[in-house]
């Protein structure tokens, strides 16, 4: 099952809640987490993994024969993204901005145009423990995160669960990490902005149309608009993490709450338990 | 004129609490929201808007149903997958309405807007349609006049709505004869981020003292210094991890970059965030005081890029 851990914002614990159910559940069945927060990626911090693999991302850029091209300027006419321009008869090529769609390749009168391979980041796996674990990264300074989204996603397991950890913020680098999975969880936390950016969160998983439900951190520490919010929406609450200056420390530290305070597998288990049931009811409902 | 940029390597540092906390205490200013994902400053600042702008992102493929062949070279062509054959309907008929529906459908999720898919069909049935993906407005606050703005739910370019904003902010600057912008910057280092930075004149970092928080700062300080955008560190909540504070204090030491200001963990943050009021207008107490001090720390600091 692929579950996604979502939210509107940052900062309010999704990689805490990701880390910790997957150590909660690495005993009892497969588990594969997934760092799709290719902007940041922490998740490999908490879990420390032995990473055994890394392979480039890339992106298909176009690279201009100058001997085959006459700078009639249909490349970049058709560029949507302002990647090729033509300056005194030559293409000049700004392989940053370019989404590698190949049209400047089709619309080349002269076949001046090939493609080549044009690095933007990286995705990594390797083992932590017994979770299987993998992240992506793209390169600083490049602005196109869902290509690198797309190909740590794509070494998602069927068998077991494999917990995604989304990027924040509600736009297409969101977007293309929450597609296709089984659930979405969104984590909030008890402020004006928890309940404002989860508002956004929750609009955003109905417009993809993903079945979700809500976990609450540092649920002490605020008050409880949130809660009334989801009960109003009939949004499932699955779990609340009280405010507590010991767990701050031990996130400080780069440690799970379940390695140092066992009392917290039992929840998380029952939070999974909470999931599977949600989604075979969703299943039940929608006759698959 | 003056821009500072507040950024934070990722979410949830307190850097919006920061900015507003600032925006009580500088004069003269015009204030710009760029987190347009998930615009939080308005929470704070309560302001009143004036004008609502509509904002077009990049344009989505439509296809005419009764124009298609359902050649499939379309879904060939697509590189981002954003074009399937349409599920057949359930029943096999809905010729009630007199349609029988596409034969082929865009996923305007998946589509980037690149145009492929509207030269290679050979019946000329796709258009690329402009796509309302935002607002942005112009609002008085009791700080002053503020920019800010809403991406549509799922939408991209985020980049662009930040560089319009900032264009905003800057005209209005100018209009108003302000000799400040602060920007509350988006998280992260992506595309948004990336519009943020170029042409500020110093950007404030806010960190806390994790694991995590000192591996966002340093990829956040290597993207300013991509974009040769002169960088100062605020590390908030301090107190609640001291050995980590020092930790980044001796890489922003061995780094070269200043610490504008530490901030320690103060209840009266969160009390101040549940009221919806800036921490400098309704506290007196030590993470109000510590970002009274960095506010100088900041004057000082800009006024020296000025006289390079
Ligand atoms: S591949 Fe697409 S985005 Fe890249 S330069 Fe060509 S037309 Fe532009
Ligand atoms: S379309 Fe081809 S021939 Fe024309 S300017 Fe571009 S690369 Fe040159
Ligand atoms: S290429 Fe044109 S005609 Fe062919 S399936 Fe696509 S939209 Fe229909
Ligand atoms: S515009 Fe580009 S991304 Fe969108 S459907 Fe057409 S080919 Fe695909």
């Amino acid at each position: 099952m692929l579950v996604t851990v979502a939210s509107g914002k940052g900062g309010t614990g999704k990689t805490t809640i990701v880390t910790n159910l997957a150590l909660a559940l690495a005993r009892k069945m497969p588990v594969q987490v997934l760092d799709c927060d290719v902007e940041e990626p922490n998740a490999h911090l908490f879990l420390e993994p032995v990473f055994q693999e890394e392979e480039e991302v890339t992106l298909p850029v176009p690279e201009v024969d100058n001997t085959k091209c006459n700078g009639c300027g249909k490349c970049s006419e058709v560029c949507a993204f302002h990647a090729l321009a033509v300056a005194g008869g030559k293409v000049i090529t700004f392989p940053e901005m370019c989404h590698g769609c190949g049209g400047c390749a089709i619309a080349c009168p002269t076949g001046a145009i090939s493609e080549k391979p044009h690095r933007i980041g990286i995705v990594a796996r390797g083992q932590a423990g017994r979770i299987d674990f993998a992240h992506g990264k793209i390169d600083v300074g490049v602005p196109l995160a869902p290509p690198v989204i797309r190909a740590v996603k794509r070494l998602a397991r069927k068998e077991g669960l494999t917990l995604i950890d989304a990027p924040p913020g509600t736009s297409c680098p969101v977007v293309a990490a929450v597609k296709d999975s089984d659930f979405c969880l969104l984590v909030t936390e008890p402020t004006p902005f928890g309940l404002n950016d989860l508002k956004l969160a929750v609009g955003m998983v109905r417009e993809v149309g993903v079945p979700f439900a809500v976990v609450i951190n540092r649920s002490t520490l605020g008050d409880l608009r949130v809660e009334r919010y989801c009960r109003q929406e009939r949004i499932p609450i699955l779990l609340k993490i009280p405010f507590d200056k010991r767990y701050a420390a031990t996130y400080a530290r780069g440690k799970c709450l379940v390695e140092e305070y066992p009392d917290w597998v039992p929840p998380f288990i029952g939070l999974w338990q909470e999931i599977e049931r949600l989604v075979s009811q969703r299943a039940r409902a929608t006759g698959n | 004129m003056q821009e500072l940029l507040v950024i934070s390597g990722k979410g949830g540092t307190g850097k919006t609490s920061i900015v507003a906390a600032l925006a009580a205490l500088a004069e003269d200013k015009v204030l710009a929201d760029c987190d347009v994902d998930a615009a939080d400053l308005h929470l704070l600042l309560r302001p009143e808007v004036e004008s609502v702008n509509e904002f077009y992102g990049s344009s989505k493929a439509v296809i005419e149903a009764g124009r298609c062949t359902g050649c499939g070279r379309c879904i060939e062509v697509c590189r981002f997958g954003a074009i399937t054959k349409a599920a057949p309907v359930a029943g096999g008929e809905n010729s009630a309405s007199g349609s029988r529906g596409s034969i082929v459908q865009v996923d305007s999720l998946s589509c980037e807007g690149c145009g492929v898919c509207t030269m290679m069909c050979p019946a000329g049935a796709i258009t690329m349609k402009p796509n309302l993906a935002g607002y942005w407005y112009i609002s008085e606050t009791p700080y002053g006049p503020l920019v800010h703005a809403q991406l549509g739910l799922a939408e991209d370019n985020s980049g662009k709505l930040v560089t319009k904003v900032r264009q905003e902010a800057r005209r209005l600057a100018e209009e108003n004869k302000a000799r400040l912008i602060i920007t509350d910057g988006p998280p992260g280092i992506g595309c948004p981020v990336i519009s943020s930075l170029t042409g500020v004149t110093l950007a404030l970092v806010v960190t806390e003292p994790t694991v995590a928080g000192w591996h966002d700062l340093e990829r956040v300080v290597k993207l300013a210094g991509h974009f040769k955008v002169p960088v100062t560190v605020c590390i908030n909540k301090y107190d609640l991890a001291p050995e980590k504070s020092r930790e980044i204090e001796a890489y922003c030491y061995d780094e070269g970059l200043t610490i504008a200001g530490k901030i320690p963990f103060d209840a009266d943050v969160a009390r101040a965030l549940v009221n919806a009021v800036p921490l400098t207008a309704c506290s007196r107490g030590a993470a109000a005081n510590a970002v009274k001090a960095m506010w100088d720390s900041l004057l000082v600091r800009m006024e020296k890029i000025k006289m390079q």
